[in-house]
């Protein structure tokens, strides 16, 4: 074949709208997701120069940073810190000024932004969708450039609804293999980013392929490529296939009738040919992946949960082991630990890498009958409104409750703790979250990255506990 | 944009890897709407104790680091959350320029966005501006030429020309992408001809 493209090259090339003289490209945005955090600024600046948004037929808002996951019934009255409310408030009239449309903090839809955008089927293969936040990259999962970018990005996009972009280059992840009993997707990109380093993926797309990703629900995909930037990666993409067309038929915003057998005829064309150029290549084997945990405040301090903490001392490289000394104080863990023998007084179950319907089933299933363990506090935060309705008819929150869950309304909450949800000081979480950054949910706590399985079982367990074997 | 002139400042150093933006300014300052303001909640845990006491053994509560322009730093600063509120922060206390071997992608966009100079250097040079920075020394940033001065020595640095070009000249992107109009224009009746699909189907 001649000049063969990868998934990302033939998304790219078929949003080039041209070029700046500095040689930039000028890339279309086909979708565009505004939460509260990150656009008030945008918006401000678009007033100050006197500027329009280009395509509010082409955006999407919705509050979830900020918003309380319990008695939600007064709405945006039941935000009670002042200064998040006005930021909602905020968002609510930007979008309203400038005819966006809004999701309401009491519709059933409302949920974290990259859980509601496929769910809606606001997110499509061979689009490119940008969002004011770095897990923008989950809808990479459709075969889709998906990444997230800053409030000046978000200015520049409802202005102009493209940005200027350089080509990053092509990064591809082989996986192939069958995962064992409750191990998950979470545990893969945990494995992942424990072998490449956070910074492998800097001015990389990752495409990620191989019989293992073939195999996987779009929820599991969806996990993988939402943790890309996890790996510094620009964005994470999966070709589309069946699965991908199966999840998106018929859901609220996707293509109706004819549209969607046109679109379905394009959606075919998106996969990298045969010999097309990678700059770089990974391959991994999951058959004997154990379930992942983080000791550090680094995503890529990943070990296997039966597994000791690392020594500093046995690196190489002075930096990295100045950084873990400085990780492990912060932790309070002390190298040759078991990870087994480590014990929890909180477990936070959602966030928009694990909080879809797949990973509460997944972690309802290792609990049922069972009772969280004694002072462990244990919450469970659907991504959205539909996950919390499908998992309320499925009795999946009964099997929570019944457990001593607490069962909350849909947000990013305690993910980075911006509402009330946080840890307390020195804290130990197990959370099926993305980031283990030093404070990150909440001053002085200290969180272990898992899988949706994994917390649900340390939360019977009290400590952490290998939910590959007995489970 | 402000335009960016040359710098000449002692160079703060926090020689650590992968500080992210969590760090660079925590979660319960960015409910703000606006960009202003942000300066002295940078790096607030470190700089604070959780009684709201400034920390006197951070380096950047001690004099004269604390009035410094130039951060130098490990390798993937800035990675993790998206959030405009790092450089914002950074600006805001004085930092114009920030030299490590590498950086996280969206940090360097929005550091770029805002007028803060992102410069990678290898380690090795890294070290020798550190050594001499520790001495309370002056470094001269001039993006113009590509140098750092330190001494009577100079270094280069490369940086993307289109880079350079929009901080010396403080250039609006969105009013540069505005002048393509046309073009926008062309892509959008083209594509919504040829792929109806691609509009968000609201019936």
């Amino acid at each position: 074949m001649n000049n063969p493209k990868t998934l990302f090259d033939k998304v790219w090339e078929n949003h080039i709208v041209g070029d700046l003289d500095s040689g930039q490209n000028i890339i279309y945005i086909d979708r565009h997701l505004v939460h509260e955090v990150t656009s008030p600024q945008a918006f401000e600046g678009l007033r100050i120069h006197n500027r329009k948004v280009r395509r509010p037929d082409l955006t999407l808002g919705v509050a979830d940073h900020n918003v309380p996951t319990t008695s939600r019934n007064l709405g945006i009255e039941s935000i009670k810190d002042k200064i998040a409310r006005i930021q909602v408030e905020t968002l609510e009239k930007n979008l309203a000024e400038n005819n966006i449309e809004y999701i309401p903090l009491n519709s059933i839809n409302q949920g974290i932004v990259h859980i509601i955008g496929p769910e809606l089927g606001f997110t499509l293969p061979g689009t490119t969708i940008v969002c004011g936040d770095s897990h923008t990259s989950t809808h990479g999962a459709f075969g889709a450039l998906a990444f997230g970018i800053g409030t000046s990005e978000v200015e520049h996009v409802l202005a102009t609804q493209t940005l200027l972009q350089t080509k990053p280059k092509n990064m591809k992840i082989e996986i192939n293999g069958t995962l064992g009993k409750n191990i998950s997707s979470k545990d893969i990109i945990l494995k992942i980013i424990s072998q490449i380093g956070t910074s492998a993926g800097t001015g990389h797309v990752i495409e990620f392929m191989g019989s293992t990703i073939k195999k996987m629900s779009m929820e599991e995909r969806m996990t993988i490529c939402n943790m890309s930037i996890e790996a510094g990666a620009k964005a994470g993409m999966i070709s589309p296939d069946i699965i991908t067309l199966e999840y998106l038929k018929d859901k609220k915003f996707s293509p109706k009738n004819k549209k969607w057998d046109r679109a379905t005829q394009e959606w075919k064309k998106l996969y990298s040919d045969e010999n097309a150029f990678f700059n770089t290549s990974y391959n991994i084997n999951v058959d004997k992946l154990k379930p992942m945990v983080t000791w550090g405040t680094s995503p890529e301090d990943g070990i296997s949960i039966n597994e000791a903490i690392p020594n500093p001392s046995d690196f190489e490289n002075s930096e990295k082991e100045k950084s873990m000394n400085k990780s492990l104080e912060y932790m309070g863990l002390t190298p040759g630990t078991k990870m087994t023998d480590v014990s929890i007084q909180k477990v936070f179950i959602g966030s928009c890498t694990n909080g879809r319907i797949e990973d509460l089933r997944s972690a309802s299933s290792v609990i049922k009958g069972k009772k969280v363990a004694k002072n462990l506090h244990a919450i469970v935060v659907p991504g959205s409104g539909l996950v919390k309705k499908i998992a309320e008819e499925e009795g999946i929150q009964d099997i929570f409750l019944d457990a001593g869950f607490e069962w909350r309304d849909p947000g990013c909450s305690m993910c980075l703790g911006m509402n009330p949800d946080q840890l307390e000081n020195q804290e130990r979480c197990a959370s099926t979250s993305n980031r283990n950054f030093e404070g990150r949910q909440g001053r002085g706590g200290r969180t272990h990255l898992v899988s949706p399985a994994t917390a649900a079982a340390c939360a019977i367990a009290g400590t952490f506990v290998d939910v590959s074997e007995g489970w | 944009m402000k335009k960016f002139y040359n710098l000449e400042s002692i160079a703060v150093v926090i020689d650590e890897i992968n500080i992210d933006t969590d760090d660079i300014i925590p979660k319960q300052f960015l409910k703000t709407i606006q960009r202003s303001g942000l300066g002295k909640f940078l790096f607030y845990n470190r700089r604070y104790d959780s009684s709201n006491n400034k920390k006197d053994n951070f380096i950047l509560n001690q004099s004269p680091w604390d009035s410094a322009e130039i951060l130098i730093t490990g390798s993937n600063f800035g990675c993790g959350s998206s959030r405009e509120h790092a450089p914002w922060a950074l600006l805001d206390f004085g930092i114009k320029c920030i030299i490590a071997p590498s950086f996280a992608d969206i940090f360097y966009n929005n550091s770029i966005k805002n007028g803060l100079l992102p410069l990678t250097l290898s380690k090795n040079l890294i070290n020798i501006l550190s050594d001499y920075s520790l001495k309370k020394k002056y470094l001269k940033v001039s993006l113009l030429d590509q140098k750092i001065y330190y001494d009577d020595i100079s270094l280069d640095f490369t940086i993307p020309n289109d880079i350079k070009e929009r901080l010396l000249n403080g250039y609006d992107d969105v009013e540069l992408t505005l002048q393509k109009g046309n073009l926008i224009n062309l892509y959008e009746k083209k594509q919504y001809n040829e792929k109806s699909w691609k509009l968000v189907d609201n019936e």
